[in-house]
């Protein structure tokens, strides 16, 4: 019989075959590319019970409004069941910059939360056990202020460094990749990544002070071969950076964390997980020989993919992130975040968070698909497609040492093409009806958006500016410029700078304030604009 | 006899603070591959730089992509920077994730067109190319 018009690629255009068998898996044992789960090279998963021993960690993505609105809904998670926070902070944080400033202006509270100090940082915890609950808090340019205000927050309460655990983003490289919210160049930014990996090694053990991010890169329009083999070329650039800087490889690759997208392709995306985690372990086996076995394990957070979800009937994003999630737990993820089927309109509305959060108390508690460690294991179309995975990152690894390593890639625009190149691949599909996207391309309706969504008023901002003017006002100006020029001291002579960064926060200096100063130090950068 | 037209052109960019620019790429691209001359600004424009660059470059109209959620703050003062420079006939048109509620009342302050997730590309590039009809 007639095939109904196979689809002969996967969605990152790798070749599909109708049927797999042991002939395509020739090449491949057991002992060697699959192994136990908690062994090497772990494709099966980092931990021997996997999810037998503990479910993955619910981890909602929060932000919008003050400190005080966001408070509420972290609040609102926690009591519904959620075990993680991950904190969204709002564009002119992200920038490093203040609310009152003049480039802030439209933008205060709406893309997420509004932290221009200290004080901030501590209403947005009021009443969070710091130390019983882990923290993910995607920042980036500003990372190291903003992980000095937490860590000034938690020492104002008591709560000693060591007991705190959880993640600041602070991947930069895939800021000049995909997502595009830098500071600094690469250089001074590879340094304050350092410098915070440095001080989390002495003096914060249970923190992960690099997540290294593929989500963004998906986002941007990149296959899932581009989004693995940039990412983990990422995350070893951040390890040689390290390693050049006198750190020893075990004292701090057992905390690094992955971020990756789940997109809709429902087996490579399982495959992703896998082959992130296989080529992580031998890389760094290969490369810096650790000691310390965990120095090789990829453990990783998940996100169903935002740029998968559709404006036009927006209840089918439920079913899409659904789907997306299960193939995040069939991968063996260690965290995830779901999204909210309001999400392509404006920010999670309660109900539409609630139901994002009970999608994965679903797929944990009813759907059994947790019983047994890598289910899927064996099959061959899965082992086919982790290696395939596999050997393509390999060839992307090869192009980037060519290119003199990921700095140089990024400053000849490399990543950036192959991404736009892949992303308007993809779209001409969609456009020539190549690909279906249901109730866009195919089963459209004739309806209006009729979903309740949230709003943030012009009050956030000018209530943030009053903050502000306030905090200026009532502060230590000398103590406060101190802090700076010591600040400021240390970035130009090469110390780590998280200790004064942490006196600067506390002598209320604000985030703009800190990162205008560092600027002085490093420098800006603007990108080569790839089109 | 009918008189070679000029090509219609295009200022692309980005305002705000967000630098999520695969949309206005993939834009900038399709409207280049349809033949219109495209001046893509690149990302973190001020409406000052935007319309500035839109006068000397002697523009038909100005697309903005914005996905922040400050929309309503800088598509109008980019309207009123047009006024304000004697730049009322370039057209101002945008796209991103913007509410019903507001697309009606950017629409009513001048926006000439906004493009929501999901419009098909050829949507764009048929509005643009009619500009000049």
């Amino acid at each position: 019989m007639q095939e109904r018009d196979p689809r002969s690629t996967s969605l990152s255009g790798l070749d599909i075959n109708g049927v797999y068998s042991r002939d395509d898996l020739k090449d491949w044992s057991p002992e060697h590319d699959l192994g136990a789960p908690g062994e090497f090279p772990y494709t099966r998963g980092v931990y021997p019970t996997m999810y037998r021993g503990r479910f993955w960690t619910m981890r909602q993505f929060a932000g919008f409004g003050s400190a005080d609105d966001t408070n509420r809904r972290l609040k609102y998670l926690l009591e519904r069941g959620q075990n993680g926070l991950s904190i969204a902070f709002d564009m002119p944080t992200l920038m490093g910059i203040d609310a009152d400033d003049p480039l802030a202006h439209g933008e205060v509270g709406h893309c997420g939360v509004a932290i221009s100090s200290l004080a901030d940082m501590e209403r947005l915890f009021e009443d969070i056990p710091l130390d019983q609950i882990t923290t993910s808090m995607t920042i980036n340019g500003p990372a190291a202020v903003i992980f000095a205000m937490y860590l000034a927050a938690a020492e104002k309460r008591g709560i000693s460094f060591a007991s705190l655990g959880g993640t600041v983003q602070n991947d930069i490289l895939k800021e000049y990749i995909a997502q595009k919210e830098w500071l600094f160049p690469p250089e001074p930014s590879l340094r304050l990544i350092t410098d915070t990996i440095a001080y989390c090694a002495k003096r914060v053990p249970k923190w992960h002070p690099v997540s290294i991010s593929g989500y963004h890169i998906r986002e941007a329009g990149s296959t899932a071969v581009q989004e693995l083999a940039f990412t983990l070329y990422d995350g070893l650039t951040y390890v040689e950076a390290a390693v050049k800087a006198g750190l020893t490889v075990d004292s701090f690759a057992p905390r690094l964390s992955f971020f990756f997208n789940v997109h809709n392709d429902f087996f490579e995306e399982i495959a992703k997980f896998r082959a992130a985690r296989r080529l992580w372990a031998r890389e760094m086996a290969r490369r810096y020989q650790p000691k310390d076995p965990r120095s090789l394990q990829l453990r990783c957070h998940a996100q169903t993919a935002g740029c998968s979800l559709t404006a036009q009937q927006p209840m089918n994003n439920v079913v899409r992130t659904t789907l997306q999630a299960l193939a995040a737990v069939l991968g063996g993820t260690q965290s995830l975040h779901t999204n909210s089927m309001d999400e392509t309109l404006a920010l999670p509305s309660e109900e539409a968070v609630k139901l994002a959060l009970r999608t994965q108390q679903l797929i944990a508690q009813e759907s059994e698909v947790t019983n047994t460690v890598d289910p899927l294991g064996g099959s061959y179309y899965l082992e086919t497609l982790t290696n395939r995975l596999e050997e393509a990152v390999l060839d992307y690894f090869r192009k980037l040492d060519d290119l003199g390593g990921m700095v140089k890639a990024i400053e000849r625009g490399f990543p950036q093409r192959e991404i736009l190149d892949a992303s308007q691949r993809y779209q001409r599909e969609v456009e020539r009806k190549e690909r279906i996207v249901v109730g866009v391309s195919d089963y459209l309706e004739q309806e209006s958006r009729s979903i309740p969504i949230l709003k943030i008023g012009p009050e956030v901002e000018r209530e943030q500016v009053t903050r502000l003017s306030d905090l200026r006002k009532s502060r230590d100006s000398f103590r406060m410029a101190g802090a700076i020029e010591e600040l400021q001291e240390a970035a130009s002579c090469g110390e780590n700078v998280m200790p004064s960064l942490i006196e600067a926060v506390k002598a209320k200096a604000t985030l703009g304030e800190i990162c205008a100063a560092l600027k002085e130090v490093f420098g800006t950068y603007r990108e080569s604009v790839v089109l | 006899m009918a008189v070679a037209a000029t090509p219609i052109r295009v200022l692309i960019g980005k305002v705000g603070l967000d630098g999520h620019d695969r949309g206005v790429k993939l834009i900038a691209r399709a409207l280049r591959d349809a033949g219109t001359e495209v001046i893509y600004t690149g990302l973190h424009q001020t409406p000052e730089q935007v319309v500035n660059t839109a006068i000397q470059e002697d523009v038909d109209a100005i697309g903005l992509s914005i996905l922040s959620g400050a929309h309503n703050t800088l598509f109008r003062r980019v309207l009123e920077l047009l006024k304000e420079q004697g730049g009322e006939d370039i057209v101002l048109f945008g796209g991103g994730i913007i509410p019903d509620d507001d697309l009606a009342a950017l629409k009513a302050a001048g926006v000439r067109a906004l493009f929501g997730p999901g419009a098909p590309m050829n949507e764009i590039v048929d509005f643009v190319k009619g500009l000049r009809s």
